[in-house]
C-alpha cells in the first residue's frame, strides 16, 4: 500500500468532489445523515433522561424534559463513592497510556527498522493478546494481582490493560514510523546524534501525530473496558463502570442518576476525540493506509 | 513471590518445558543456519518459525478433535500429532 | 524492505516483551494448570488429566452458545461491513468543519464504556421510558427484550450495529482517503460509471482496511461479553448467552474453575487460529501489493 500519498490525510479528493451525478452523491449524503440520526438518537435519550426527576421520567414519555433539574449531577458530584470513581477511572487510564507509550516507543521502532530472530513471531504473539478474550484471564489475574499484592489498586489495573493496549500501540506507532524515511535516521547518526537524542529530539517530533492518535486510543481502549477493571478493584481503585453497575442493582432503578453518569462516562472521550480528529480514520487503520 | 498459586502439576510442568526447549532449539538453529522463506504444501511462503507455529496449532487441534471422538488413549493423538508437525516442518 | 539485520534490536523490545510477558504467559499457565485439574480451593486440587476437556466438548450448551456465538459474529459481519462502506462513500472529503463534525459524531460511540453501552440501550428500548420500545409499542408490535428472545437477540444485534459500525466506516474512509484524485480525473475522461468507480478504483484501495476490520469485527463480536451482559445478561433464556457469557457463568457463577479453564484453552486455540489466519492474509496480501 502506498504510504506516501497517505502523509497528507484529507488533502486529498474524496468520491463526494466528483459530483457525476449529483442524485447519486445526494443519496449517499442522505445514508450518512440518516445513520447519524440514528447514532444520536440513542445518545440524545439518555442526555435527555439524565435532566429528568424520577417522577417524569416513569409518568410517560417526554420528549425533551418539562421539569429540567440538575439533581442528578448535584448527586454525582457530591457523593464521594460516585465522583471517586470517575477519579479512579481517569487516574488508572492515564497512567496505563503512560505506560504503554514508554514501552511501545522502542519497541516499536525496533520493528520498523529492524529485522532480527524471532521479529514477526514475537509481534504476532503480541497481537494475539489483543485478540484474547479477557475472560479467559479473570480468574488468573485476580490471583496473580493479589499473589504480587497489587489487588485493588491503580496500577494493577493499568498494568493488565498494557495486556491490549501494548500490542495495539506497538502495532500503530510502527505503522506511522515505517512512513519516515529510514535515510532520515541514517543523516541523524552520520550529523553525530546517539540513538536517545535522535529519537527525542528528532524522530519523536517527525511522528507526534501518530503519538498522539496512540495515546488516544490507549486511552480509548482503558477507558471502555471493565470487565477485567472491576475484576482487580474492590474499593479503593473501583472505576465508574463498575460503581455503576452496583448502584443501580442496589438501589432498585435509578434511572435519571444511572443516566447521568452515563453521560458523565462519554464527556472525556467527546473532549479527546476533538483533539485527533483529523488522524483519527489513520489511527483506526493502524497507521497502515 | 511464591507460584503455588498457579497450581503446578507434572504433566503441564513438562508440557511448558517442551515449549520452552523448542523455543530455544529453534533460536539456537536459527542462530547457526539462519532459514529462508520457501513454499511447500502450504498456501503460502513460510519461515521454519512459521511451520513450527502450524504444527503446534494443528497439534492442539489434533488432540481436541482425539478427545471429541474416541476414547482410546491420548498417546494415540499424539503420535498423529508428532507425524504431523514433522510433515509441516519438511514440507510445509 | 530494506530493514537491518540487528539481534542488537532486542534490547528495544524488552520492556514490552517483560510488561506483556507478566500479564499474558503467567495467567495462560495457570488457566493451563487448572485445566487439568479438580480445583476445591486454594491449595486443595486433584489432578483430572484431559476429563474437563473431555466434558467441556461434550458440553450440549456449550454447542449452542457457539453455534449462537458464529450466527451472530456471521450476522455483525454482514451488516456493518456493507454499511460501513456505504457510509464511508457518503462522508465528505477534504479538511473543513463538515469533515471534523463528521468524524467525531461517527467516532462517539466508540468511546462510551462497554457497559454504557449496554445501559444506554437498556434505558433506549425498554417498552415504558424508551423511546425506541414505547415507539415500537405505539406501532402495534409487541416488542419486549427482556422476554421475547427474538426481539433480545434483534436489540443485542442492532446495539452492535450502533456501536461498532463507525470504526468499518473509518477504517473505509481512511482507505478512500489514499486515493490520488488523478485516479478519479482519469476515470471521469474514461467516462466510467459510478459502479466502476467504486468496482476498479474504490474496493481495491479499501481492501487493506477492509481485511483490519473483518479481523477486528470479527474478534470482537466473538468475545462480546458486557454489552449484552448489561442489556439482557444473556437471556431471556439462553438466547443471548454468547461463549464469553457462559465462560464467566461457568467460571464465577459455578465455580466450575477446571472446566472453565478447558473451555478457555479451546476458546483462545479457536481465537488463534483465526487470528493467524487473518493476520496472515493481512501481512501476505500487504507485502504483494508493494511489488
Amino acid at each position: 500500500m502506498s504510504k506516501a500519498a497517505v502523509l497528507a490525510p484529507g488533502s486529498l479528493a474524496s468520491p463526494a468532489n466528483m459530483r457525476r451525478s449529483s442524485a447519486r452523491v445526494s443519496r449517499r449524503t442522505i445514508i450518512l445523515i440518516a445513520y447519524i440520526v440514528f447514532l444520536m438518537l440513542p445518545i440524545y435519550w439518555m442526555v435527555n433522561m439524565s435532566f429528568k426527576t424520577n417522577e417524569e421520567i416513569l409518568a410517560g414519555l417526554t420528549l425533551y424534559p418539562h421539569t429540567p433539574t440538575l439533581h442528578n449531577y448535584i448527586t454525582i458530584f457530591t457523593d464521594p463513592s460516585w465522583y471517586s470513581g470517575y477519579i479512579n477511572s481517569i487516574y488508572y487510564v492515564t497512567l496505563n497510556t503512560v505506560i504503554s507509550l514508554l514501552v511501545a516507543l522502542p519497541a516499536a521502532y525496533a520493528f520498523s527498522r529492524y529485522r532480527f530472530i524471532g521479529d514477526k513471531h514475537v509481534f504476532f504473539w503480541l497481537l494475539t493478546n489483543k485478540m484474547a478474550p479477557p475472560a479467559v484471564f479473570l480468574l488468573p489475574f485476580f490471583q496473580l494481582y493479589s499473589e504480587v499484592g497489587l489487588f485493588d489498586t491503580h496500577i494493577a489495573v493499568a498494568l493488565a490493560h498494557c495486556l491490549f493496549n501494548v500490542p495495539l500501540a506497538v502495532w500503530i506507532l510502527e505503522g506511522f514510523m515505517s512512513g519516515v524515511p529510514r535515510e532520515i535516521d541514517e543523516m541523524a547518526y552520520i550529523d553525530g546524534y546517539s540513538f536517545p537524542r535522535f529519537f527525542t529530539t528528532v524522530f519523536m517530533p517527525m511522528i507526534r501525530a501518530g503519538i498522539g492518535v496512540t495515546a488516544f486510543f490507549c486511552f480509548m481502549f482503558s477507558w471502555v473496558e471493565l470487565l477485567l477493571a472491576r475484576t482487580l478493584t474492590s474499593v479503593n481503585a473501583k472505576p465508574i463502570a463498575a460503581t455503576m453497575t452496583r448502584t443501580v442493582s442496589a438501589s432498585g432503578m435509578d434511572w435519571g442518576l444511572l443516566a447521568a453518569a452515563g453521560v458523565l462516562t462519554i464527556l472525556p472521550g467527546a473532549l479527546v476525540i476533538w483533539f485527533v480528529r483529523n488522524y483519527i480514520a489513520k489511527g483506526f487503520a493502524l497507521g497502515r493506509v | 513471590m511464591n507460584f503455588e498459586w498457579m497450581a503446578w502439576t507434572l504433566p503441564t510442568a513438562l508440557f511448558f518445558t517442551g515449549i520452552a526447549s523448542m523455543l530455544v532449539l529453534m533460536t539456537v538453529w536459527e542462530l547457526v543456519s539462519p532459514t529462508v522463506e520457501a513454499k511447500g504444501f502450504l498456501p503460502m511462503r513460510t519461515t521454519r518459525g512459521d511451520r513450527l507455529f502450524i504444527g503446534l496449532l494443528g497439534s492442539a487441534f489434533i488432540h481436541l478433535g482425539w478427545l471429541a471422538a474416541t476414547d482410546a488413549a491420548l498417546w494415540g493423538a499424539f503420535g498423529v500429532s508428532l507425524v504431523w508437525t514433522a510433515l509441516v516442518i519438511r514440507f510445509g | 524492505m530494506d530493514k537491518v539485520q540487528d539481534n542488537r534490536a532486542w534490547f528495544l523490545i524488552i520492556p514490552v516483551f517483560l510488561i506483556v510477558a507478566f500479564s499474558a504467559i503467567l495467567p495462560l499457565m495457570t488457566v493451563v494448570n487448572y485445566s487439568v485439574q479438580e480445583i476445591f480451593g486454594p491449595g486443595q486440587t486433584l489432578f483430572v488429566g484431559t476429563e474437563w476437556f473431555e466434558k467441556v466438548l461434550a458440553d450440549e450448551r456449550l454447542h449452542d452458545a457457539l453455534f449462537r456465538q458464529i450466527i451472530y459474529s456471521l450476522a455483525v459481519l454482514a451488516i456493518e461491513i456493507p454499511l460501513g462502506i456505504v457510509i464511508a462513500l457518503g462522508m465528505p472529503g477534504g479538511r473543513s468543519a463538515k469533515t471534523s463534525l463528521t468524524l467525531v459524531l461517527l467516532a462517539l460511540p466508540l468511546l462510551i464504556p462497554f457497559n454504557v453501552v449496554g445501559t444506554i440501550w437498556q434505558i433506549f428500548g425498554r417498552g415504558d421510558i424508551g423511546l425506541a420500545g414505547a415507539t415500537f409499542r405505539a406501532l402495534g408490535f409487541s416488542y419486549n427484550y427482556t422476554s421475547n428472545s427474538l426481539d433480545a437477540w434483534l436489540t443485542v444485534l442492532v446495539m452492535d450495529v450502533w456501536h461498532w459500525t463507525s470504526l468499518v466506516a473509518l477504517l473505509a474512509y481512511a482507505g478512500l482517503q489514499s486515493i490520488p484524485p488523478a485516479f478519479y480525473q482519469a476515470a471521469k475522461i474514461d467516462g466510467a460509471s459510478k459502479w466502476a468507480v467504486f468496482r476498479y478504483i474504490q474496493l481495491p484501495k479499501m481492501r487493506g482496511v477492509l481485511v483490519i476490520a473483518i479481523l477486528l469485527r470479527f474478534m470482537d463480536s466473538f468475545m462480546i461479553y458486557t454489552e449484552p451482559f448489561v442489556l439482557t445478561g444473556g437471556g431471556p433464556g439462553n438466547s443471548t448467552t454468547f461463549l464469553s457469557q457462559y465462560l464467566t457463568q461457568m467460571a464465577v457463577g459455578q465455580f466450575d474453575i477446571g472446566k472453565a479453564a478447558a473451555f478457555s484453552i479451546i476458546y483462545f486455540l479457536i481465537v488463534l487460529l483465526f487470528s493467524f489466519v487473518f493476520y496472515t492474509i493481512i501481512t501476505k496480501t500487504g507485502s504483494g501489493e508493494k511489488q
